[in-house]
């Protein structure tokens, strides 16, 4: 019995071979994929946030068949997920919950290309479509955010697109045209429904495939840095360091999943609005275009580029500066294969010199993001004695510091990644 | 143009955080698993806000989670005679509403969310005697709100004592109501109970599958590391 | 990796068990995806049962009420009518009731009704959906044989007065009686019976 269907499903698999490459395609990419041995903790975040695309895929298509996108029924149509549609509530935790984690699992997974230099030849763009991946999945969070029509998704959308009209020449005109009308409309959020939940996603879905597609074609790296295909078995040309994806990682995700899913669904049961970072109080008030809330912030994955931006001062008048200063923010993530000037991908065989400057990033990657959660003030002022701040916000001073710092990361790692003093990378992966 | 940048960099710099600065808010004695609680707060509600403020997301038979049956709900929570299946709307026009108050009466459904429990709570037991008002009624925690004092047959009147010396002010009761001050905190506990419910009324119930999630979640945890133990036993 | 002793028992019973909680996982996680197609409670309460006066509805008239967005006919038929009701058996395709779904049990005679008179019908045709013409008067435009009742412009189906389809109408069965009861001799309840809520 057993020999039976064992011999139809070969049947049928060859009958598919023979029109589709089925068998081949999974040897390639999975059975027969060889991933260096030595994955640590940083390598989960991948496979996690493929999962939890998935997530928000399934969700979000849940979602989009009871909500209206429509400025009148919006609010309302929310409302209606949470408490009239059977276990609509749930949905919409886990689609709410999956826009932070994604942030979450992203930040994790690039802080791990950054320790272990996964974006260096011959791997750039694996790292290029990866932040190709992130500036969509921002657009995604931000459309995204102005769908539930509450008091933050309507300022904060009027916020992001009244910086584009500090652009010179065609900035009022561009503001105008994305909102398509003079305020944040039924318009604005009709075309926000569509980029978020067609456009974007089709353009990410592309992006996820060409990240894979290089990713299997230079294969992984590793926390040693070593390229494990310099070493391959003589008679089998499987590399000596690599083990097939299946079984080993898997298995090995699988178990990173069951914990990824054990905090996700935690958040969601008993913190889906995790203090107020997750869903914003003033969003459970309908959208009220004559009355903004007391205190404005982005959600805080987008926390901080807005310090950055709050922090620049304006320049002859104009925000302009520190609307470019935003920008490249985001966008200096895309140049660190061509900064980086090091010999060494590892952070284990680095020099002091790029962990100091790293862990200098990192510190104010945090606290501004930290500071563009709370108001300017948070801190109070210098007092008016004080030389050279006197009088002025010591958020906003700080914040001046950290940007200042968070830029110097990118723009001196040509010298000092060059400067470093490196240690020998071995020839085989360490364990 | 530019002007209107710096207007908008004005919204953000969070010069509005001022509004409720200096108030402190009390903790609201609430605990959502308390039925008996939840349906006295249930009444308040239905008797005191819901002539003025609706909750148009709310279902009567909701109630239900509280304890209470469709019978029970349909005598003594339903006046108007509804649907038990009918939401909590109010009878008033939002424009007639607009024309009496100045503004219109906000929906309560999520209100708790919006506000946080404390805020409600320390709100409903902060109004004062002020004359200079269109209502007679001026708010400690929201300063020249439209709201009068629905509650002050039960609460009474309270006025405004400033002390000039350390330059604080308190509140004082001048009038005694128709219950205690012990009795009226316990009230409004009731009715903000009742609030938190109404604003996610699954909140409790999904807790307990919560924690079945968890275990279970638990359980693959535990096989899927052994599972891969078992498996890397090959490498190295 | 060097081949040592491998304990494929032990293997295969993690595999098992861990497929097992896999797939239980994923079969729950589509419970309430699946569940959230279902009506919501906003469609349920739409959908609760109507209340109907019939106190003033005149002998052999009808009137038409809404019951989850559908139409039921409520026909107080009078002694002709009922008296007609027994005469054309032989041009009915299901004269006996035998498709049993089409009404409920106490509507299960001759009559298919409560009390003789009231005859209450979902006036959705079993064919392809329309809503029939009431045609309750014998002859007229529907022909000098029209013992009267109900004739479907989409696609000719015709049935009597107790909602009975005639033989060589495109409506495979009789037309169907909701559930319903008397909450008093005035007031009708239509969606629900002494059996609960449909």
């Amino acid at each position: 019995m057993a020999n039976n269907t064992h011999q139809e499903s070969k049947n049928l698999v060859g009958w598919i071979d023979a029109r589709f490459p089925l068998s081949s395609t999974l040897k390639a990419h999975v059975t027969e994929y060889y991933a260096p041995k030595n994955f640590n903790f940083w390598y989960f975040f991948g496979a996690l946030a493929t999962l939890i695309l998935v997530i928000q895929i399934l969700t979000g298509i849940f979602l989009t068949m009871n909500y209206k996108p429509e400025a009148s029924l919006a609010f309302a149509s929310v409302e209606y997920i949470m408490r009239d549609v059977s276990w609509g509530r749930l949905i919409r935790y886990m689609h709410s919950t999956g826009a932070s984690m994604f942030f979450v699992v992203i930040y994790l997974h690039m802080f791990r290309g950054l320790m272990y230099g996964s974006y260096k030849t011959p791997r750039e763009l694996i790292w290029l479509f990866g932040v190709g991946i992130f500036l969509v999945l921002m657009g995604e969070a931000f459309f995204g955010y102005l769908l539930p029509w509450g008091q933050m998704s309507y300022w904060g959308a009027q916020v992001i697109i009244n910086l584009f009209t500090s652009i010179p020449f065609i900035g009022p005109d561009i503001s105008l045209w994305l909102r398509g009308d003079y305020t944040v409309s039924d318009a604005t959020l009709n075309r926000f429904f569509a980029f978020h939940v067609i456009a974007l996603p089709l353009v990410l879905l592309g992006l996820v495939v060409a990240h894979l597609i290089a990713l299997h074609e230079v294969g992984s790296n590793n926390p040693d840095g070593v390229e494990i295909k310099k070493n391959k078995d003589p008679k089998t040309h499987i590399p000596l360091d690599g083990i097939p994806f299946h079984p080993y990682y898997t298995i090995k995700d699988l178990m990173g999943v069951s914990v990824f899913l054990l905090v996700f669904s935690a958040i969601i049961f008993f913190a889906p609005e995790m203090g107020g970072y997750f869903l914003e109080a003033n969003n459970f008030i309908p959208a009220d275009p004559l009355k903004t809330p007391a205190h404005i912030a982005p959600v805080w994955y987008f926390t901080p580029y807005y310090s950055i931006l709050r922090a620049v001062p304006p320049i002859l008048n104009s925000q302009f500066p520190g609307v470019a200063a935003m920008g490249l923010s985001v966008v200096s993530f895309a140049f660190l294969p061509w900064l980086d000037r090091s010999p060494v991908k590892s952070i284990r065989y680095r020099g002091n010199l790029y962990k100091k400057w790293l862990a200098a990033f990192v510190v104010s990657f945090l606290i501004l993001g930290y500071l563009g959660t709370e108001p300017s003030n948070v801190w109070g002022q210098f007092s008016v004695n004080t030389p050279l701040f006197g009088g002025a916000d010591r958020a906003t001073v700080v914040a001046r510091i950290f940007s200042v710092v968070y830029f110097s990361f990118f723009a001196f790692m040509p010298w000092y990644t060059k400067r470093d003093k490196t240690k020998p990378v071995p020839e085989r992966v360490t364990g | 143009m530019k002007t209107k940048i710096l207007l908008l960099l004005a919204l953000l710099v969070p010069l509005m955080a001022v509004a409720n600065e200096g108030i402190k808010l009390d903790h609201a004695p609430i605990d959502p698993n308390n039925q008996a609680s939840l349906q006295r707060g249930a009444k308040t509600f239905v008797n005191y806000c819901l002539n003025c403020h609706s909750a148009a997301y709310m279902r009567y038979n909701r109630l239900q989670d509280i304890g209470l049956t469709d019978e029970q709900i349909k005598s003594n929570l339903m006046f108007a005679g509804e649907k038990v299946g009918d939401t909590m709307t109010v009878a008033m026009q939002k424009t007639e509403a607009k024309a009496w108050f100045g503004v219109t009466p906000p929906d309560l459904s999520v209100e708790a969310r919006a506000r946080g429990a404390d805020w409600i709570y320390s709100y409903l037991r902060s109004f004062y005697r002020d004359d200079t008002r269109p209502t007679g009624w001026n708010n400690l925690v929201y300063e020249k709100v439209a709201m009068p004092h629905v509650l002050w047959t039960l609460q009474g009147e309270q006025v405004l004592k400033v002390d000039e010396k350390t330059e604080t002010h308190r509140l004082v009761l001048n009038k005694p109501g128709i219950q205690t001050p012990a009795e009226y905190d316990q009230t409004i506990a009731d009715l903000v109970n009742y609030l938190v419910f109404m604003a996610e009324p699954y909140k409790e119930r999904d807790k307990h599958l919560g924690l079945l999630v968890l275990a279970f979640l638990g359980l693959l945890f535990v096989l899927s590391y052994y599972l891969k133990k078992e498996f890397w036993k090959d490498i190295h | 990796m060097a081949n040592q002793e491998v304990d494929q028992s032990k293997r295969k019973f993690l595999i098992a068990a861990t497929s097992v909680a896999g797939g239980v996982a994923a079969a729950a996680v589509a419970v309430p995806f699946v569940t959230s197609m279902l009506p919501s409670e906003r469609a349920k309460a739409a959908g609760a049962p109507v209340e109907a006066d019939i106190s003033k509805i005149e002998s052999g008239s009808m009137i038409t009420v809404e019951w989850r967005g559908k139409p039921v006919w409520i026909v107080n038929r009078n002694q002709a009518m009922l008296d007609a009701l027994s005469k054309h058996d032989d041009k009915l395709s299901d004269p006996k009731l035998a498709v049993t779904s089409q009404q409920p049990d106490y509507c299960a005679n001759p009559a298919r009704s409560i009390k003789p008179n009231i005859m209450v019908l979902v006036g959705i045709c079993t064919h392809l959906g329309c809503s029939p013409s009431p045609k309750l008067q014998t002859g007229g435009d529907m022909g000098a044989e029209w013992v009267g009742g109900f004739f479907c412009p989409c696609h000719g189906s015709r049935f009597d007065l107790a909602g009975r389809v005639f033989n060589g109408s495109p409506a495979p069965i009789n037309l169907v009686v909701p559930p319903h009861k008397y909450i008093s001799d005035a007031i009708l309840l239509i969606g629900a019976d002494d059996k609960g809520v449909a």
